[in-house]
């Protein structure tokens, strides 16, 4: 399989009376990293989690791999599809949260196993191959056997790229992976994100972290108040900000 | 400033004698307690030695009875009733606990009903209810409403065991619900988030990833209630079905000069039980906390 491409077609999502996806189209190449960045409230999160379906829009759709996710067209409306269904286009995309969510009362390994045995995707002598080779890419061959409260948060939170990983997804999500560390953890865990970009995944990342964003990001987008206010190659966008708002952005977060 | 120097300086301004500073501190005694101790052994003994001195305790009598074959039955019958009920309520408290978290209004409406009315129920009442369910309905079956009937009679589906059983379970699993909900909503949202992002199949994310971390705060309220469920099944006496209690009270008419040590025994019988069942909860608790005890 391919990297996977991905397209946001016209997404619009409210909570309440509050509006915080105004009609956001993005394209996402094959292969490539996207960066996510802007101020908390911008609905950054709740874009990436309309990827996966996580988060139901209200108006507009989302293509993965050229599949609709979480609906299908039927006549000229879109309808929500069912729930095995759903579960099924989501195995196919990685999802790694800011609060890592890892399983608390499995181990290391049985929560790298769970997904691709539950799923079906593989037995499960073929599955504790794959998150032993996961687990000794991510550097944790020694803690398989560890409960997640044993470890650190940047041990957690590579124990969760893994589980992630584990469904070999082409296209992976990262809702602000980095935000719930310790200043001197962050390093360990983006050094996992940059490998992973070289493998020829599909990443979409939402992330304070400028540095990154400047030096893996393929593609980064500037959201603020539900719409994107900016985006291109992190040269232009990073460097010479074209709209106020992110130059704002950027002088406050630099 | 050498350190010598700072402590002179800091006794002088606090007035503190130089050879308070070197000397362990002491800690605060609680005379107090010496005193509430003392009163403690003093009502222990005196009880201890009524226990041995007044005959009418009829220790020999307790022996007798304590394992005799007629409190042997009562017994089996308190450990049947108990344990299908504690399996039947907690199945049932499942099933009325995703009713209540349903999105479904019809569900969580029929769920509240339940949970409302076997909450506000005395037991007795509901035992003595379903002992006379054949006046009320002569027949049983179910059917589509002025439809086609399945019927039998009443009295020959519910014996006295199972109609008890009935009873306590279904108060039970009210109870049962309230405490599976509690730990169902214990289990972070970001679990469910989890599960679902990974595709695990939706039973599976409830058995695998949801059910065993609210276990962790189930089983223990769970227990307390099987520990009331034990002591509430001696009202099933009340519907002629002779349990431990039903037992006891029985043998009491027969030989009413043996009330006090049959009573003895039952008590000591009530407090082995449920210290057995306390001793259950705490390997399943340990069992339940796999994963818990972090470095931290």
């Amino acid at each position: 399989m391919s990297a996977a491409a991905a397209r946001i077609v016209g997404a619009r999502k409210s909570f309440g009376d509050r509006e915080v996806l105004r009609g956001i189209d993005l394209e996402i190449e094959p292969g490539t990293v996207t960066v996510i960045l802007g101020p908390s409230g911008s609905g950054k999160s709740t874009l990436l989690r309309a990827v996966n379906h996580l988060e139901k829009l209200d108006e507009g759709y989302v293509v993965v791999d050229g599949e609709l996710i979480g609906v299908r067209l039927v006549g000229d409306r879109l309808k929500e599809l069912g729930e095995r269904q759903i579960l099924r286009q989501r195995a196919r995309i990685g999802f790694v949260f800011q609060n890592f969510n890892l399983f608390p009362h499995l181990t290391v390994l049985e929560n790298v196993i769970e997904a691709p045995v539950s799923t079906g995707l593989l037995p499960k002598a073929a599955a504790r191959a794959r998150a032993l080779d996961l687990l000794a890419q991510v550097g944790l061959s020694e803690k398989t056997d560890a409960f997640p409260r044993q470890l650190s948060g940047g041990q957690q939170q590579r124990v969760a790229i893994a589980r992630a990983l584990a469904l070999d997804p082409q296209l992976v999500l990262f809702d602000e992976p980095t935000s719930a560390l310790d200043p001197e953890l962050v390093g360990e865990v983006l050094a996992v994100i940059r490998r992973l970009a070289d493998s020829g995944r599909t990443l979409v990342v939402v992330t304070h972290e400028i540095g990154f964003a400047r030096d893996v990001a393929d593609h980064v987008v500037f959201l603020d108040d539900g719409v994107i206010v900016e985006q291109g190659p992190p040269g232009e966008v990073l460097v010479a900000p074209q709209h106020p708002r992110t130059r704002d952005f950027l002088a406050r977060v630099l | 400033m050498t350190t010598a120097s700072l402590r002179s300086r800091a006794a002088a301004v606090l007035d503190i004698p130089p050879a308070a500073v070197s000397r362990r501190v002491q800690p605060l005694r609680h005379p107090w307690q010496w005193v509430a101790t003392a009163v403690v052994i003093v009502l222990a003994l005196n009880l201890g030695q009524t226990l041995f001195t007044n005959p009418a305790w009829e220790w020999s009598r307790v022996g007798h009875w304590f394992a005799s074959p007629a409190i042997f039955t009562g017994l089996t019958v308190t450990l049947e009733a108990t344990a299908i009920s504690a399996v039947l309520s907690f199945a049932g408290g499942i099933v009325i606990a995703l009713c209540r978290q349903s999105r479904n209004r019809v569900l969580q409406g029929a769920a509240w009903l339940y949970i409302w009315v076997f909450r506000s129920v005395p037991l007795i009442l509901v035992l003595i209810f379903l002992y006379n369910l054949g006046n009320l309905y002569p027949k049983i079956g179910i059917g589509i409403p002025f439809g086609p009937q399945l019927q039998v009679p009443t009295t020959n589906v519910l014996s006295d065991l199972t109609l008890g059983v009935v009873g306590l379970s279904l108060l039970e699993s009210a109870y049962a619900a309230e405490v599976v909900r509690a730990g169902l909503l214990a289990v972070d949202h970001g679990q469910h988030e989890a599960a679902k992002a990974l595709g695990i199949p939706r039973g599976r994310q409830f058995t695998r990833i949801v059910l065993p971390q609210a276990l962790r705060s189930i089983v223990p309220a769970y227990v307390n209630q099987i520990i009331g469920l034990l002591k509430s099944s001696s009202l099933l006496f009340y519907v002629s079905v002779l349990d431990l209690f039903g037992v006891v009270q029985n043998l009491q008419s027969t030989y009413p000069s043996d009330i006090i040590p049959l009573l003895v025994v039952a008590t000591v019988w009530y407090l082995i039980l449920t210290s057995a069942v306390s001793i259950v909860q705490h390997f399943v608790e340990r069992f339940y906390n796999r994963g818990q005890r972090g470095i931290r």
